[in-house]
């Protein structure tokens, strides 16, 4: 600042850049307090035994094994349904549909405008067309076909992104030498959007990981005591699990509660690092 | 309809032969329009599934008792469906929520896109959305084992479930989404309107509060509508932090059941039978989605506009 201000002027500035950076200061803050409230409540009673371990009545025998591999059934399901239909609406948005219609226009808006609805009526959506519906029943199936829809719009928006990141020249080169749209599509643009996609189908898949409202309603069992072995099982689900622990009147299931959080935020700071190793890889490449 | 673009399928085949390459790239082209179809087939499924339920609940509980009584007891007998205990609720952990997530978000917003160093804003940035990240399940169980407890020690009065603590924990939740969504906005708008109030003598903190920011305000306002919109939907730390007892209150302190949590608490007890307090889940549920639709269409709009404005 240049002495020219008055001093009143100065004074002001220099207390709104504080009160700025006092803001952020506090997010940062308001993050690392719940990271060590978290690490300090779980770590006790995350052992191996409890990452193997079925699900129990008993707070000291039980683990979460059960809910994790429903978990992972479902998000089986869900990546293999949202990935292709998410790239492939994808595509015809940025690569097929190359006059901006009217039509398309209007699909981009209905995907922004899906994106902002309540995880839960997803899950209401769920539950009548493909549990009551299709009578898929309270199946792994039906939980998964419900995640695919709820995680769909950010699938698309995701891969829209790493496909307009791919320079025209690319499409150009390609279509030059004769190569029809989808074989450009299939052999220059999608190869070079990869990471990016992948990127984002793992962020994608990462929420879909820790959301629970949508699954209550299609019928997530919170006591399920076999382990998922096909996709018209009953399951659980590990958020649905630390739910149903979180709210136990009793101290030690409210610490498997902890623990299996913990457990929860470590899975999913894994995949989030993987995301970004990804992205960061990527741009590397292309620099 | 696939081939609005381009040259039909079966006029391409006809011209120039009918080739594998040209099979594919017409099958190609439908089936991803198939695929970018199924949105629109989400929504049309999300409308229809929330009208025909709610009509049959209609059928049931007449809409002047569902939308002004004041009484939401589906597990009695008789039961009654009144909204107004679920919707004050919602508001309460909304408005409670903005309050703390907008002044500290804006700010926020302001400073990672004003005055923080490049290298700083590159750690600030992973570190909201690490925040952003956390699933709704953790904040829920951080309110009922951090924020009650610390609230309590201040506060005696307060019940375990209560409404503030679960505005505060929605709080944080939506404050990473207003940071960023400030911080896009007050980066949209052009340097040089910058540089020209820097020219006529204008200090930064003028700059930021008297031009940045009212230039960026359509994008701002969108952030805060979105961030209602998304504490409105928010379920389970709600469900874990506010409780499930309705109640027509506007003290933060008490027990409050939200209309998520309503359909959660619904959802959770035995659905094979249908009913009434089976249609009830669609019929709050259609409450809850035309609310939410509708802030987030003025909030498109809002984003829209600033970006025409700009660029």
């Amino acid at each position: 600042m240049t002495s020219s201000f008055s001093a009143k002027r100065r004074r002001k500035d220099r207390q709104f850049a504080g009160l700025c950076l006092a803001a952020v200061m506090t997010c940062l803050t308001i993050l690392v307090v719940l990271l060590i409230k978290l690490a300090l409540d779980g770590y006790r009673h995350l052992t191996w035994h409890f990452i193997t371990s079925p699900l129990t009545v008993r707070a000291s025998t039980t683990g979460i094994l059960t809910p994790l591999l429903g978990s992972l059934a479902v998000m089986a399901v869900t990546a293999a349904v949202a990935i292709p239909v998410g790239v492939g609406a994808a595509v015809w948005l940025e690569e097929f549909n190359t006059r901006r219609t009217r039509l398309s226009s209007f699909i981009q808006l209905n995907i922004s405008n899906l994106a902002g609805v309540p995880s839960i009526v997803y899950g209401i959506l769920g539950l009548a067309i493909f549990v009551r519906w299709m009578a898929l029943g309270l199946s792994i199936l039906s939980g998964g076909l419900t995640m695919s829809i709820l995680i769909l719009p950010m699938v698309i928006i995701v891969s829209q992104e790493a496909l307009r990141s791919v320079p025209s020249s690319y499409r150009e080169g390609s279509l030059a030498l004769g190569a029809t749209r989808w074989q450009t599509i299939s052999r220059q643009v999608l190869p070079a959007a990869t990471p990016g996609i992948l990127t984002g189908v793992i962020l994608s898949i990462s929420r879909a990981l820790g959301e629970t409202a949508p699954l209550i309603v299609v019928g997530a069992a919170g006591y399920v005591t076999f382990l998922p072995t096909k996709v018209w099982d009953r399951y659980g689900v590990l958020p649905l699990q630390i739910f149903n622990w979180s709210r136990n009147p009793n101290p030690a299931m409210t610490a498997n509660a902890a623990s299996a959080i913990l457990f929860l935020m470590i899975l999913l700071l894994a995949l989030n690092s993987v995301a970004i190793w990804l992205r960061a890889r990527a741009r590397q490449r292309r620099a | 309809m696939a081939v609005r673009t381009g040259e039909p399928l079966i006029a391409s085949i006809r011209r120039r032969g009918f080739s594998l390459p040209r099979v594919q790239e017409g099958a190609m082209r439908l089936l991803s329009f198939v695929f970018a179809l199924i949105s629109i087939l989400t929504t049309v499924g999300i409308v229809v599934v929330l009208a025909t339920g709610a009509g049959r609940f209609f059928q049931s509980v007449s809409p002047r008792e569902f939308f002004f009584s004041t009484d939401w007891s589906p597990a009695y007998d008789p039961p009654h469906f009144g909204i107004v205990p679920l919707v004050c609720g919602t508001l309460l952990v909304a408005v409670g929520s903005s309050i703390v997530a907008l002044p500290l978000g804006i700010l926020t917003g302001v400073y990672l896109s004003e005055y923080a160093p490049p290298r700083l804003r590159g750690l600030l940035k992973p570190a909201l959305e690490l925040l952003a990240g956390i699933p709704s399940v953790v904040y829920g169980y951080v309110a009922l084992f951090l924020v009650t407890p610390t609230l309590k020690a201040i506060i005696h009065s307060i019940d375990t479930y209560n409404a503030l603590s679960a505005a505060i924990v929605v709080g944080v939740m939506v404050l990473p989404l207003v940071a960023s969504l400030c911080e896009d906005a007050i980066a949209s708008v052009p340097n040089s309107l910058r540089e020209a109030a820097y020219g006529l003598g204008s200090t930064k903190r003028e700059v930021t509060l008297k031009v940045v920011i009212p230039a960026a305000l359509s994008g701002i306002s969108a952030s805060f509508i979105l961030a209602l919109s998304r504490a409105i939907g928010e379920t389970m730390a709600v469900s874990l932090a506010a409780g499930l007892t309705p109640n027509v209150t506007l003290n933060p302190l008490q027990t409050v059941q939200t209309m998520t949590a309503a359909i959660v608490n619904l959802a959770s007890g035995d659905l094979s039978s249908g009913g009434p307090s089976y249609e009830a889940i669609f019929a709050v549920a259609a409450t809850l989605f035309v609310i939410t639709f509708l802030m987030n269409v003025v909030a498109n709009r809002l984003v829209r506009r600033f970006r025409t404005v700009y660029s």
